[in-house]
């Protein structure tokens, strides 16, 4: 068995536009410079597009670390400044347990089960992706 | 902190911060030989990466040393992170964590204690630092009260 | 130990590793249909005496190195795995270490009637010297045996208390996007882990946003409890699930307060259809009254 870096070892992250959010997915490993690249990035993003929310997709990511937390809790604070909402979505289990422990709970940091609730969370009330709309639970 | 003996898994330069990644690739995969479950793994590997972060970052380099251990019927990883640095003057005070205090040095030892089994240092100024971790699998952590 | 008694004692070693290595076989056989080796290996008698016949082996190594007293002589490290896993096979069979121990001395009558006869047919060997040392070698084996079926003892019940945990902390789907945990008995670190992972898993299996931590069942509830509950809620947020901790008696309330403990901004209820009502109101859920058409949010 052959053991290379996981996943694609890139200094730029690709950050999508989908209508007013800036969706960002993370894969494998993130090295610290990388990470502070993004950063930079997001800010540029969020200021040029005038982007109303910024997504960061972490379901791909094993491993999140003290330097890399920071770097999630100060890119919701640049975004903020720019009238912008974050939510990181799909962290793993094992991630959130290890990020506890280390004790970075990053209780400003908005959260969602995976992408898709966190687009319905960003969702204006009337638009149809917003929670408490058309579902009928049949008891 | 019991000295067993083991067999040497790898020795790894500090660096870079591409040096960084390589000792989380190692982690990961001495983890999984030994047989660690995900979330140990998980902690395991996130703790290589604050000490090895603060071996470069605040010990200017150094290398990461780890020996697989059997016991018997316990089996585990042993992390050994030694730099040439300036030392850590109060090391009580680096292992309360420095996260609290904004953006502030915050070491890491503290949380990277909380995820280990076992943790020692050795450091004093002027004489660099050692910083040794172990993680067993197949024995649940005795009811070990931690105090804040 | 005076010099004389000394050698004494290293001839009468050399001896009894003598007889032992001489003896093995009939020795071998005799110990095959006592109850130790015979409750191990209940299929083949063979493998019974083949057993035997190595653990006599290691014995007359032991006697040979002079080390009868020694429990880490190294003559004993030939027998260790195959005594720790009959060890073993007698304690999950139900055994006692002290019964396991009592078998192990049972084994020293026979050897001990051989040995005798053995030395009375040579030349005018006082035979009282051999029998003790034999004796001193039979009773460092039973504590060699003692001490496995302990450490094999202390594994099964490593493995047991593990085992118990998961069985303990079931996650209950109360609704579509609403997890439940009802926790009963005190809750330490080891089971705080256990419920935390069984926790987080459910909120990814069931993708819900809302988990109860009910723990009417804990009594009691102190800065160390409420700490490993702030770490489950914790790690549920940075998940995107909400924790609401019900079962809050008068007491414990009382008890969060006097201690000062700062839950934070945790949602907390009274009982479990509490918060379930109040993760029901949040997903925007209305219960209604099928007769009367009235309903309403909590």
């Amino acid at each position: 068995m052959s053991w290379g870096l996981e996943g694609p070892v890139s200094t730029h992250v690709p950050v999508l536009r989908i209508g007013d959010v800036l969706l960002v997915t993370l894969q494998g490993e993130l090295h610290d410079k990388a990470a502070e690249q993004l950063q930079q990035d997001i800010g540029e993003a969020v200021a040029g597009s005038s982007a109303g929310a910024v997504v960061i997709d972490v379901s791909g990511v094993e491993i999140v670390d003290s330097f890399l937390g920071r770097v999630f809790a100060e890119i919701a604070a640049n975004a903020k400044l720019l009238a912008a909402a974050t939510v990181v979505a799909g962290m793993r289990p094992a991630v959130a347990i290890t990020l506890v422990e280390l004790g970075l709970t990053l209780p400003g940091l908005r959260t969602a089960l995976d992408v898709q609730e966190a687009l319905r969370m960003l969702a204006p009330p009337s638009s149809p992706l917003s929670p408490g709309q058309g579902r009928q639970e049949n008891a | 902190m019991t000295e067993t003996s083991g067999r040497v898994a790898a020795c790894l330069p500090i660096r870079s911060d591409t040096d960084l990644a390589w000792v989380r690739q190692h982690v990961r995969q001495a983890a999984a030989e030994v047989g660690f479950g995900l979330v140990e793994q998980t902690k395991l590997i996130t703790a290589a990466s604050e000490l090895a972060r603060n071996t470069l970052v605040h010990g200017g380099g150094g290398q990461v040393e780890s020996v697989f251990l059997d016991r018997g019927h316990a089996r585990g990883l042993r992390l050994t992170f030694t730099d040439e640095g300036p030392g850590i003057p109060d090391v009580e005070r680096a292992l309360t964590d420095g996260y609290t205090s904004g953006a502030g040095l915050g070491l890491g030892l503290g949380g990277a204690r909380r995820l280990v089994h076992e943790f020692s240092i050795d450091t004093s100024p002027g004489h660099g630092t050692s910083v040794t971790v172990v993680c067993w699998v197949g024995v649940p952590p005795r009811p070990r009260e931690e105090a804040r | 130990m005076t010099d004389q008694s000394t050698a004494n004692r290293g001839t009468s070693t050399r001896i009894i590793s003598d007889f032992l290595q001489r003896r093995r076989e009939q020795i071998a056989q005799r110990w095959a249909d006592e109850a130790l080796f015979r409750t191990v290996f209940t299929v083949s008698r063979d493998e019974a005496a083949e057993a035997a016949g190595s653990l006599v082996e290691a014995l007359a190594s032991v006697a040979l190195s002079g080390r009868i007293e020694d429990l880490r002589a190294p003559g004993f490290t030939g027998v260790r795995e195959q005594l720790t896993r009959m060890a073993g096979s007698r304690a999950r069979g139900g055994a006692a270490p002290s019964q396991i121990a009592d078998e192990v001395a049972a084994l020293r009558p026979s050897i001990t009637d051989l040995l005798i006869t053995d030395l009375a047919g040579s030349d005018g060997e006082a035979s009282g010297p051999h029998v003790i040392t034999l004796t001193v070698l039979m009773g460092t084996l039973r504590l060699f045996v003692m001490e496995t079926a302990l450490s094999a003892g202390e594994e099964i019940i490593d493995r047991q208390r593990v085992q118990l945990l998961e069985v303990a902390t079931p996650v209950i789907k109360l609704w579509s996007g609403i997890v439940a945990v009802p926790l009963i008995g005190t809750l330490d670190s080891a089971r705080s882990q256990v419920v935390m992972e069984s926790l987080l898993e459910a909120i990814v299996d069931q993708q819900a946003k809302f988990a109860i931590l009910d723990i009417t069942g804990v009594p009691t509830v102190d800065s160390l409890v409420a700490q490993h509950l702030m770490k489950t809620v914790a790690a549920a947020r940075l998940m995107g699930a909400e924790c609401i901790v019900s079962g809050i008696r008068p007491a414990i309330a009382q008890t969060i307060v006097h201690l000062g403990i700062d839950l934070g901004s945790v949602i907390t209820r009274a009982s479990l259809a509490d918060a379930l009502a109040y993760a029901l109101h949040q997903e925007g859920a209305v219960i209604v009254d099928r007769a009367t058409g009235a309903g309403g949010p909590r």
